[in-house]
């Protein structure tokens, strides 16, 4: 990392703050450290490692005072973080890919038990065949398992929403765990200049630092964790969908709260970014393209040209994809007759991207309240480390004007599949 | 926006030299964003290595495909790899080499070029073929894109210390130096 003694840029800030120079994975790293975590559980994998690495030379460095377990495997490190969240202790962790499947056990019961654990995905495609470079398939893959997932577009946002995230999984309306998911190789390696937050202002932006009395366990307080529920009798089943029915309150509370979250963050911080859903030249345009994480750069420089090329057309960018957040996407679908979706990952039971999958239930929201249909389509692109450049979007902006006069295709378009 | 593909072998730094060139950038007040290429990299093998600049913020997160530079850090990488591919017409062309002008591998898009013995230079400073901070120097003199102070502060905020602060300095400095710049005419298609 180096330092730089310059003023922010354009609009005055609320808070001065330091310029650096740093990769997407010590974004991630700096924001952990802001947050004061009280234990971290670390195992390296690609392309997440130097995530981990940062981490652990803050702790050396006493620039952040937190316990590190150093676990054998991914399967432990959630496990040992669960036991610190049990005790009250605020806690953090790294992985992607095989990583995550890896921890899928311990994953799945981590939201079933409420624990507001942070994690970040540094994403990475699915295996096999083998490769190690970047795309969503991992955190796509568990997007059913009730923890919030949130994707950055640049190392700022990363940094920014690492400390954010802490914040939203621990609100007591939430009680979540919560994924930061970082674009593998184009984010987490992606070198960018980044606004550092005071640490006295994240502090205040925090608030007083506790015991995590919704979690930890006290014999003073007793309370049952994790008791047998379920079968068909006693009162088995009705303490399950009790459960159940918690877990998907606490997401639909996430909404609201990433969204005051993320109204504090930029009173104090002034970076102003779009919680749930970002519209970007929306206004006036006849059709959209959708993106999520890193791809959305080039997508909004493709947008630019296209405009001034006279076409009509304007981006909608997701942040938060879990719970998918219908009733913001309607807003932005509502202004636009023909929609493109380009996913970072594979929908193999429907044949298209998983994103465009679930547009399509908010397209069937759409479709009750105005009685037609907008035609839409899917897109595939950046699999295993592959590039979506502003020539890809162009063509997905063409491709997707085609709609308004024509029929959509049922099959999705592979951008990459000539590179 | 001003980009600049680094093209080295595994080992020489090439990657870590887009880094200090964005930090250098970064210093001058302006927006910079490395990206390295993903591969298996093992010393020796052909690396890659991205470099945008620009006055305003940059949003493309993505490869490079028409350098408007290339900074080949190493002296035969031209004979195995497409170093050329998607170079600007009139681009630039910062070269470590001993060769002159006309033994060097051109192509037509080549409009200047600035040639460094950084091999041999850093046989004498590093007893090592270390070239990345040497090129970064003849990168300087040969486009003036960033300026050779810019550099120096750069490196001194690295992680570089002590004696290989000053070896990389000097590196630098001889790197800006003994670089020969070259601008290439070429007849203009009827």
């Amino acid at each position: 990392m180096t330092t730089a003694t310059l003023d922010a840029p354009s609009q005055a800030r609320p808070a001065k703050q330091k310029v650096i120079l740093c990769e997407g994975n010590e974004a991630a790293a700096l924001g952990v450290a802001l947050a004061r975590p009280d234990m971290v559980a670390v195992y390296p994998i690609t392309p997440q490692s130097s995530l981990v690495e940062h981490v652990a030379k803050l702790i050396a460095d006493g620039r952040m005072d937190a316990d590190i377990v150093d676990a054998e495997g991914e399967h432990s490190v959630l496990s040992v973080l669960q036991g610190g969240a049990l005790a009250g202790a605020r806690t953090y962790t790294a992985t992607c890919g095989p990583g995550l499947a890896f921890m899928f056990e311990p994953y799945f019961r981590t939201s079933g038990m409420r624990l507001p654990i942070v994690m970040t995905i540094v994403t990475r495609d699915g295996i096999t065949p083998q490769s190690v470079w970047g795309g969503h398939q991992d955190a796509m893959t568990v997007r059913e398992v009730g923890w919030v997932q949130v994707y950055c577009e640049t190392v700022q946002e990363v940094l920014d929403t690492t400390v954010m995230a802490f914040k939203i999984a621990e609100h007591h309306d939430v009680m979540l765990p919560v994924n930061v998911c970082l674009d593998g190789n184009y984010l987490s390696y992606g070198t960018s200049r980044v606004e550092l937050p005071e640490q006295a202002e994240v502090d205040a932006f925090m608030g007083v630092k506790d015991v995590n009395w919704h979690v930890a366990l006290d014999p003073l307080r007793p309370m049952a964790v994790d008791p047998l529920t379920g079968g068909s009798g006693g009162k088995g089943p009705s303490s399950f969908v009790r459960y159940r029915k918690g877990q998907c309150r606490g997401m639909q509370n996430s909404l609201r709260v990433i969204e005051e979250v993320h109204q504090e963050w930029a009173q104090r911080f002034g970076r102003n970014f779009a919680p749930l859903v970002e519209e970007y030249r929306l206004d006036g345009a006849d059709y959209a393209i959708m993106t999520l994480g890193s791809m959305t750069g080039a997508a909004k420089d493709a947008i630019d040209e296209a405009r001034d090329a006279g076409k009509r057309v304007g981006l909608i960018k997701l942040k938060t994809f879990s719970p998918f957040p219908v009733e913001a996407l309607l807003k932005s679908l509502r202004k636009v007759r023909a929609l493109g979706v380009v996913d970072r990952s594979v929908g193999f039971r429907w044949n298209c991207g998983p994103m465009y999958q679930e547009t399509m239930g908010a397209l069937y929201r759409l479709a009750r309240e105005s009685g037609s249909i907008l035609p839409s389509m899917s897109f595939i692109g950046g699999l295993a480390g592959a590039d979506i450049t502003v020539g890809h979007f162009h063509r997905v902006i063409e491709a997707t004007e085609k709609l308004l006069t024509g029929s959509a295709p049922t099959e999705p378009v592979w951008l990459n599949e000539k590179d | 926006m001003y980009e600049v593909r680094f093209h080295g072998r595994g080992g020489q730094g090439a990657v870590t030299a887009a880094a200090m060139l964005a930090s250098a950038l970064l210093e001058e007040g302006k927006y910079a964003v490395s990206i390295p290429s993903f591969g298996f990299e093992r010393r020796g093998a052909p690396v890659v290595s991205f470099l945008r600049c620009s006055d305003r913020e940059i949003r493309q997160m993505t490869n490079i495909y028409a350098p408007d530079c290339l900074i080949c850090v190493d002296p035969t990488l031209a004979k195995s790899v497409d170093i050329f591919s998607g170079l600007k017409p009139g681009g630039t062309l910062v070269q470590a080499t001993h060769k002159p002008l006309a033994e060097v591998v051109l192509s037509e898009a080549v409009g200047v070029v600035g040639l460094c013995d950084a091999i041999g230079i850093a046989l004498e400073v590093f007893k090592r073929p270390i070239t990345n901070t040497l090129m970064l120097g003849a990168f300087a003199r040969t486009t003036g894109v960033v300026s050779l102070e810019a550099l120096k502060r750069s490196l001194e905020d690295s992680d570089f210390r002590d004696a290989g602060l000053a070896q990389n300095l000097i590196a630098l400095e001889r790197g800006y130096n003994e670089t020969v710049v070259h601008i290439i005419e070429r007849r203009v298609a009827a």
